[in-house]
Formats: C-alpha cells, sequence, structure tokens
C-alpha cells in the first residue's frame, strides 16, 4: 500500500513540473511587459524596474524560470499586484471559508446523491427513477452563480407571498454579533469545539444555501453515476449468485451492489473536487464569503496576475492530492486495485 | 466434444437482442440502429426539439426580431430602480440597457450557438488530434502528449478558461478559445483512451496481420469506430459552453461588445434587478438552461443509442 | 397442453419427485416489441438423488428455465406461467421472500462463468460463510470452519489460506470449485448446474464434472445439468431433456439416448459431434442453419427448417411429447422419427 501511494506521488512530480513550466510561460504571454502585468498598470516606473531586477526579466529565460522555481520552493508565492499582500498569507486567509463550504457542498451531495442513485436504480423504471433523472438534468443545466442568486432571493431576502421562505442568513459565514472564539476558523467546528452552540448553529445556517448551490452540481453527477453503476452491478453474474444463495435483500445490497456500484462513485467524488474550487469562485461572492474563490473572483477581475497563478498553483496542487487520496481509496475498496 | 461451433456463445444468450442491436465493422448498421432507438426515446425527442428550435431561432433571429438588436433604443425609460415592462410595442419589454427584451433574448441564441459551435469545433479539432497522435503512434508521443493533458486537466476547466482569458484580451474570439482550450484536454483523453482500447481488438489485429500499413489501420479502421463517444461529448460540450460563456461573464470575462446580445451577460447585469423585474434576469437564465438540456438530453440518448450496454 | 405425457412420465416412476416442472412457459415482453416465448411448455421431473440433463443449443431456453425454477428472472418484462413443484410446494406461488429462504438452502444453484460470478471486491471465505450463518444459523467462527473443511472437500489446497484470498487470485478452475463449495455448502437437495464446466479448460472441465459427480452422489443431492455439450450428458446424466426453440423434443435415459437417437434433432447433435467408432476419414454431418430459423410450434415442429426429414406432414401444429412406439423408454416429439439402428424403413 505505502509503495502504491509513493508511485502515485512520485507521477504527480512531472505534472508539477509541466503546470510550473506552462504557468511560467502564461505569464510571459500576457499582453505587454511581464513586470507590468505583474504590477498592475498603476505601478510607477521605479517599481517596474525594480521587479524587472527581482524577477530578472532582463536575464535569459532558462535563469528565470529556475529562480521562479526556487522561488516557489521557498514558499514565495509572490505578492498582490492590489493590496501588496503575499499570496501565500491570502490563500491561507481564503483557505478555511473555502474548505468548510466545499466539505459541506460535497457532504451534502454525497449524503443525498448516494441514496437518490440507489433508489433510483433499484426502481429502474418506475415514476420515481424519471423523476430523479429529470432532476439531476435540470441541476447540471443551470448556471452555478444563477442558482445562487435564486436560493438567496428565494432563501434567504424572501419574496412577495413565499416571504416566510426567508429564513437563513443572506451573507457571510457567522453573525458577527456573535462572540465566538475561534481555533482552526473553520466556523461550524469551532463551534462544537469549543461547545458555543450558537456560534455553531449560526455558522451552520450561514453554510445552508452555499453549500446547496455549491452542492447541486456534484449532487446531480453523483446521482446519475450511482445510479448508472447500481444498475450495472445489479445485472452482474455475481449479484445474481448472491441471490441463487438466498441471501437476505439487505446484504445483497450492502455487500454485493454497493460496495461494488461505489468504485465509479468515488473517482467521481474525487473529480468533482476541480469542480468544487470553480463553483467557489462563482457562490463565495454571491454569499460575501471571504474565502479562496471570493479572492480569485477579485483578482480575475483586476488581473492581478501573481495571484491568479499562485492559486492556480495552489488550487492543482490540491486538486492531485485529492485525487491521490481517492485512489488510495479506491484501492481499500478494490483489492484488484491493491495488488497490481 | 462440444455440438456448437467454436465463438458462438452458449449461455441464455439474450433472446431480446434484435438485429439491431448487431455492430457491423463499418459502424453503419451500428449508427442505423441508433437511430431507431433515439426514435423511440422521448428524451431523445424532447433534447431534439430543443436544439432544432434553438437552432432555427438563432438563423433566423434577424427576421423574427421586430427591432434591431443591441440598440438602447429606449434608454432614456430605463431607470435603476424600474425598467417598462411588457406593452404593445414590447412583448417583453426593455431590458436593463433600454432594447427591446424580446428581441435581445432572439439574438442572443445567435450569440450562444455561434460561441457554442465554434468553441466546441476548436477544442474538438485540437483535442481529437492529440488524441489520435497519441493513441495512434503510441511510444514516447503518446507519454509527452498525455503529460501535457494531464497538467492541463490538473487546473479547474473554469480557471483554465479565464487564464487563457487573460492572455488573449477580451474579444469575442477569446471567450471561445477559453472555453475550446478548458475542452481540450477532455477530448484528447478520450479518443485515445477510445483508440487505446480498440488496439488489441480482433478486427484491428486481423487488418494488421493483412499487412495494412499502421496510419491506414488507425485511420480507416480504428478511428471511425472511436468516433461515438467523441461525438456523444462533443453534444455534451454545446451544452457547458452555453453556461461556461454565463460564468466567463459573470467574471467579466464574456463578450465585450455590448451592442452583441448574449444571455451571459444579460442574466449577469440584471440580477440586482431580481426582486423589481425578475423576468430579466430569469428569462436569459431560463433560456440557458433550456439550451443547455436540450444539448444534454440529446447527448446523453446518444451515448445509450450508441452503447447497448448502457441502460439509462 | 403437454399433459398427458407428463402424468404418464410421472406415473411411471415410484414416489412424488423431488421437483415436478409442469408446462413451464417463459415470456420475455417489452414494450413496443412482439413477446418473445422462451420457454414454450416445457415440462420434466427429477427423482431425490437423479441427475437430470437439459440439452440444447445457445437460445432453446433451458438457461431461462433454470433461471424460472429458481425464481431468479426479472421481476419486469418477464410472465411465467405453469407450476414449478418442489416436493409438492409451487415454487412459483411463493412470495419473493419465501423464495429466498428455500435458496441456497433447498435449491443451489452453479452458474457457468466462475469469472463472473463470484464478488471482485469481497474475500471468497466471506461468500462462503455468508451462505452457512444465513441458512445454517451458525456464528462467525463455525462458519468459517466449515468454509474450510468445504473448500478442502471440493480440493481447494490450503484452504485457510484461501478464504482470506480475494476471487482474482485464484484460477478459474479454483473458483469454480469454490462456487460449487457455496452452492453445495448447506447440503441442498438440489443442485441446478448451469453450463458449469464451459468456461474452463478442457483438463480443468474433466476434473470440475468428476467432482460435482462424486459430490452429488456423497451427499444425495439431485441434480440438474444444463449443458450444451453431449459429453458431459455421457459423463454424468442418468435421464436426458433434450431442448429445441423453448421445447423439450426427446427424453430418454443416458445409455438409450446415445444408442438410438429418436428425434432428429438428436440424430444431428450426436453426428455432428466426432466419434471414435467412426470411419477414419469419415466426415462429420452438422445440422445445418442456426438455432435461430426457427418455425413457430403452432404452426409445426420448429426444427423442421433444418431438418432433412422435414416434409409436408411435419406441419403440425403443436405437436405432443408423446410415448415413442417404437422405443418406448423415450418420450418424443417428432413426425418422422430417426429409424432404430437394425431397424428396416
Amino acid at each position: 500500500m505505502l509503495q502504491f501511494v509513493l508511485r502515485r506521488l512520485a507521477l504527480m512530480v512531472p505534472v508539477l513540473i509541466g503546470l510550473s513550466l506552462l504557468l511560467f510561460a502564461w505569464v510571459r504571454a500576457l499582453p505587454g511587459d511581464p513586470a507590468r502585468a505583474l504590477l498592475g498598470q498603476r505601478a510607477t516606473a521605479r517599481s517596474v524596474e525594480n521587479v524587472t531586477r527581482l524577477y530578472g526579466f532582463d536575464r535569459p529565460l532558462h535563469e528565470q524560470y529556475f529562480s521562479y522555481v526556487g522561488a516557489l520552493l521557498r514558499g514565495d508565492f509572490g505578492s498582490s499586484t492590489q493590496t501588496g499582500q503575499p499570496v501565500v498569507d491570502l490563500f491561507q486567509n481564503g483557505f478555511p471559508a473555502t474548505a468548510e463550504l466545499a466539505v459541506c457542498a460535497l457532504a451534502f451531495a454525497v449524503a443525498l446523491g448516494i441514496p437518490l442513485g440507489y433508489f433510483a436504480a433499484r426502481r429502474h423504471g418506475t415514476a420515481l427513477d424519471n423523476l430523479t433523472v429529470g432532476a439531476s438534468l435540470l441541476g447540471v443545466v443551470v448556471p452555478v452563480f444563477f442558482l445562487a442568486y435564486l436560493l438567496k432571493l428565494v432563501f434567504a431576502i424572501g419574496v412577495g407571498p413565499l416571504d416566510f421562505l426567508g429564513v437563513f442568513p443572506t451573507s457571510g459565514r457567522q453573525n458577527p454579533r456573535i462572540d465566538a472564539t475561534h481555533i482552526t476558523d473553520f466556523y461550524l467546528l469551532d463551534g462544537i469545539l469549543t461547545q458555543e452552540w450558537d456560534a455553531a448553529w449560526d455558522a451552520l445556517l450561514h453554510l445552508v444555501l452555499p453549500a446547496v448551490a455549491l452542492g447541486t452540481i456534484p449532487l446531480a453527477i453523483i446521482v446519475r453515476i450511482t445510479r448508472a453503476a447500481v444498475l450495472d452491478v445489479t445485472g452482474e453474474d455475481y449479484v445474481r449468485t448472491a441471490e441463487a444463495k438466498g441471501l437476505l435483500r439487505s446484504t445483497i445490497s450492502r455487500r454485493h451492489v454497493l460496495r461494488n456500484a461505489l468504485l465509479p462513485v468515488v473517482t467521481t467524488v474525487g473529480l468533482q473536487a476541480g469542480l468544487l474550487l470553480s463553483g467557489a469562485v462563482l457562490t463565495e461572492t454571491v454569499f460575501a464569503i471571504n474565502g479562496l474563490g471570493a479572492t480569485l473572483f477579485d483578482a480575475i477581475t483586476l488581473l492581478d496576475y501573481p495571484v491568479l497563478q499562485g492559486f492556480i498553483l495552489a488550487i492543482a496542487l490540491m486538486y492531485a492530492l485529492i485525487n491521490l487520496t481517492v485512489d488510495v481509496l479506491y484501492g481499500v475498496i478494490d483489492p484488484r486495485v491493491r495488488v497490481s | 466434444m462440444t455440438l456448437i461451433a467454436p465463438g458462438a456463445g452458449s449461455a441464455a444468450g439474450d433472446p431480446l437482442e434484435g438485429p439491431t442491436a448487431t455492430v457491423d465493422e463499418h459502424g453503419t448498421s451500428l449508427w442505423r440502429g441508433a437511430l431507431q432507438r433515439l426514435r423511440r426515446d422521448p428524451f431523445a425527442i424532447t433534447g431534439a426539439l430543443i436544439v432544432v428550435v434553438f437552432v432555427l431561432v438563432a438563423l433566423f433571429a434577424p427576421l423574427l426580431a421586430p427591432y434591431a438588436p443591441a440598440g438602447a433604443q429606449w434608454g432614456n425609460q430605463v431607470t435603476p430602480s424600474d425598467v417598462p415592462g411588457p406593452s404593445a410595442d414590447h412583448l417583453l419589454g426593455l431590458d436593463a440597457f433600454g432594447s427591446d427584451l424580446y428581441t435581445q433574448l432572439l439574438f442572443g441564441a445567435r450569440q450562444s450557438l455561434i460561441i457554442g459551435v465554434v468553441s466546441t469545433g476548436l477544442g474538438l479539432a485540437v483535442g481529437a488530434l492529440i488524441g489520435l497522435l497519441a493513441g495512434g503512434i503510441g511510444g514516447w508521443v503518446d507519454v509527452v502528449l498525455m503529460r501535457v493533458v494531464d497538467v492541463l486537466l490538473s487546473i479547474p476547466s473554469l480557471l483554465l478558461a479565464v487564464s487563457v482569458a487573460a492572455v488573449l484580451g477580451r474579444t469575442s474570439i477569446s471567450v471561445m478559445i477559453a472555453i475550446a482550450a478548458a475542452q481540450v484536454p477532455i477530448f484528447a483523453r478520450l479518443l485515445r483512451g477510445s483508440l487505446l482500447a480498440q488496439r488489441n481488438a480482433d478486427y484491428v489485429l486481423a487488418a494488421s496481420s493483412l499487412g495494412l500499413r499502421r496510419r491506414t489501420v488507425v485511420l480507416s479502421h480504428m478511428l471511425p469506430n472511436s468516433l461515438g463517444p467523441v461525438i456523444v461529448q462533443a453534444t455534451l460540450v454545446l451544452a457547458t459552453a452555453t453556461i461556461e460563456v454565463a460564468a466567463l461573464s459573470y467574471l467579466g470575462l464574456g463578450e465585450p461588445n455590448p451592442t452583441v446580445a448574449e444571455w451571459g451577460r444579460m442574466l449577469v447585469k440584471s440580477q440586482n434587478r431580481l426582486e423589481t423585474d425578475p423576468q430579466l434576469a430569469l428569462l436569459p437564465g431560463l433560456l440557458i438552461a433550456l439550451t443547455a438540456l436540450g444539448f444534454t438530453l440529446l447527448g446523453e440518448a446518444l451515448r445509450e443509442a450508441l452503447d447497448p450496454k448502457f441502460r439509462r | 397442453m403437454t399433459v398427458p405425457a407428463v402424468t404418464l412420465a410421472a406415473r411411471r416412476r415410484e414416489g412424488t419427485p423431488l421437483l415436478s416442472v409442469r408446462d413451464l412457459q417463459v415470456r420475455f415482453t417489452r414494450r413496443g416489441r412482439a413477446p418473445v416465448r422462451a420457454v414454450d411448455g416445457v415440462s420434466f421431473d427429477v427423482a431425490p438423488g437423479q441427475v437430470v440433463g437439459l440439452v440444447g443449443e445457445s437460445g432453446c431456453g433451458k438457461s431461462v428455465t433454470s433461471l424460472a425454477v429458481m425464481g431468479l428472472l426479472a421481476p419486469r418484462g418477464v410472465e411465467v406461467e405453469g407450476e414449478v413443484l418442489f416436493e409438492g410446494q409451487d415454487l412459483l406461488a411463493l412470495s419473493s421472500d419465501e423464495l429466498r429462504e428455500l435458496r441456497g438452502r433447498d435449491i443451489a444453484m452453479v452458474f457457468q462463468d466462475p469469472m463472473t460470478s463470484l464478488n471482485p471486491v469481497v474475500p471468497v471465505g466471506t461468500q462462503v460463510t455468508e451462505v452457512l450463518r444465513r441458512h445454517a444459523g451458525m456464528d462467525r467462527g463455525q462458519a468459517r470452519d466449515e468454509a474450510e473443511s468445504l473448500l478442502e472437500r471440493v480440493g481447494i489446497p490450503d484452504p485457510a489460506r484461501r478464504l482470506k484470498d480475494y476471487p482474482h487470485q485464484l484460477s478459474g478452475g479454483m473458483r469454480q470449485r469454490a462456487l460449487i463449495a457455496i452452492a453445495l455448502a448447506c447440503k441442498p437437495r438440489l443442485l441446478i448446474a448451469d453450463e458449469p464446466t464451459t468456461a474452463l479448460d478442457v483438463t480443468i472441465q474433466a476434473q470440475v464434472l468428476e467432482l460435482l459427480k462424486q459430490l452429488v452422489a456423497e451427499t444425495g443431492t439431485a441434480m440438474i445439468m444444463i449443458t450444451h455439450d453431449l459429453g458431459v450428458v455421457a459423463g454424468i446424466c442418468d435421464e436426458v431433456n433434450v431442448m429445441y426453440a423453448g421445447r423439450v423434443v426427446e427424453r430418454a435415459g443416458r445409455r438409450e439416448l446415445f444408442a438410438s437417437p429418436r428425434h432428429q434433432y438428436t440424430g444431428g447433435l450426436l453426428r455432428s459431434i466426432p466419434r471414435l467408432d467412426a470411419v477414419r476419414g469419415g466426415q462429420l454431418t452438422p445440422i445445418p442453419g442456426s438455432a435461430s430459423d426457427v418455425l413457430p410450434w403452432e404452426r409445426g415442429c420448429a426444427f423442421a427448417p433444418r431438418c432433412s426429414a422435414q416434409d409436408a406432414d411435419c406441419l403440425v401444429p403443436d405437436l405432443e411429447l408423446t410415448l415413442d412406439d417404437v422405443r418406448p423408454e423415450h418420450r418424443l416429439r417428432c413426425v418422422h422419427p430417426v429409424p432404430p439402428p437394425g431397424a428396416a424403413l
């Protein structure tokens, strides 16, 4: 198992090198002077000169690349052209909010998606099945930020006669009037750890709408994959064997159908991680959550290239680590992967 | 002491497998069978209907629309708090800029179609070329190309599109290239995987053993048999493209020209009027979802129709 | 429809049969298509301890028959009629939960493909013990010990280690042995073996067949052997039912059938396999056409389109399975039977 993990980690190295090359080339491909791109349009000639010397934009390309990678390895991802804050700090500031939101969104998608997909497949061809398939189709065609707006309008602001539905907070992560102790900066977790239940409850209320908005697409995808996988597995010979053994329905579902059907679902959940991060860009701004997504949104609209560059690298790294975890998990469920 | 000729399946067999399920090597009866299955599938019919209406509206928008697009001709009637609603002159009222909403929606279809077709075509062409080279040549070409694809896949597609749009500046072409860029690695993977899966198929071995050149085997035998999943993916990408345009608009990287009607921007620019004039955001939002739904339904139905094993 | 022949058959045997299939019909219905009749009035009996063969080409309905007996056909899109009497109880009338009690305990089944019939992500041991814990009321430890001795009995070396293995770590022959162990775990009274050796190497086929033969003889388990391979029939069956297009066309004891096949189809089957006592260089005679060239039984003998002896007389609607007047040991559904050896035409 350890060997398997190490081999997968080794496979990440060329991808990371390729990514650093790509991002390096990207900044140089930006329109205009790279130093100006990194500093923003309002930069003075003097600071442009400084940055040119600092980053060595006047030196040969390969030297520039190596100094860029050297800086990365030292943990220097550059600084924002807008605020001058180090990119690493911006990332650390935004990470807890986004991670909390993403985890909740994924939990919502998984907790609802797997049972829904499973029951739709077990009642294949019935109204419940068709309804689930139809709803899951709708889930993937609505633009995320639009869904977020609609949810906010109906369930936070409240409209017309449906005013009573607007029970959730419209924005933020926690009511500032609540005096909450923060240890981890995951507000929900903090509330539970410190047993400040009102703080935890408030954090949870703030998470519901963003998590639902962000989790809808993964939910729809998980429902569909689970359903297809369960249908596939139900037709397998070993399920027929289990039926021929006269096993209880629950045993067959748990041990023979679900355990096999979960394999493609696990892979899909891993792939959703990337989607969640881009989705966060589109939902956090709607709910005014100060996470990675909101920071990225600002960086995109203000063309803050060092932030973009650093965040893309960090997100790709996270994505790779998540998928590594998924692969390991896959190995735990499927003995065939473990051996080969 | 076996009665049945070798190769004949001896299981119960599916007595329901009609002649439509047989796959011939040129794929013709596969496609004909798929078409027959599509015609019986209500999901496919719904999807096709939506797509046909969408394309017709896009093509004939100038004939259908009562006014010239994006004129902002009635801009003086629009205030920050109020937009004139439906009237005799304006079927759906005005939009947030003072153009006829109905006209804008019709022309938005045109813009969506152009962006969808161009970006999908671009993503498909580049991606398929990479996939074909990797899967067809194999060896180090495959290794190098697939590492590149891995790198591209490690960036979430929206960020990839954003990066490309940032380099190319804000033009409508850059929007299309940005969306295409995010699709390239997906098409490349898909075609390569599909080609690799066939490398040891009996008919490929047979063609090779006849002494056909590798290029001939790949291009005239393996490629046609790999096209199914690629076409399915292309249909699905048409759906994603419609949604991603909206996302790019939301991020301020969409169509820059304010006189071009574009659903994504219409949606984004009227979200602050959701409480007072919900139709301004809801209608373009609905059309984006409906168009995406049409292509998704069609793509999914096509996938099932082409794959006899796939069940809904 | 074909009841007279069956009642005769039943009367011939002393006591009630263990399993009695009466006029079994299975139709596959799919919206927008004509229903397909996979099993079209099949009747046969299995006495306790008896080994009965169901023989025929792919698509003749033999596997569907066995799945119908087990109650393993899909709940929708399938219509099953007739009676399947197991110790006098009609299995088709049981609820699915009642059937679940029976399956694996009184009736067990071994399937064709050992590579796909074991769950790939569950250890072999669990797949053996789960049936013991379900039906024999054993606790974890007892079930484990019993599983080990079961694997030993089916000839799997080092059973204690194999219990922890996953299916992909076992060879095809070993997997089929494990599946046989699972099927026989609760000492069922009836074992249905559906082409149990077809997917195996020839050398392994003989071993597995020998194992099955020995185990059912030891335990007194009756067996239905479903096969397209007359070699399997010759090796193991007491009585043989030859099926064609969803109906039994000939029934006889094993020796009788091989010595004197009476139905033209059975004759054709025997002529199309090589025989050691045939003249060297003599040709095999395959049956022309394929199993899909059938006539509906309502219009005449389904085999007529491929039969060398067919004529206008063969177009009898719903030909019956009757006692053969020349060889009374046979039951036969044929207008122009193969003449017995030595008989003048």
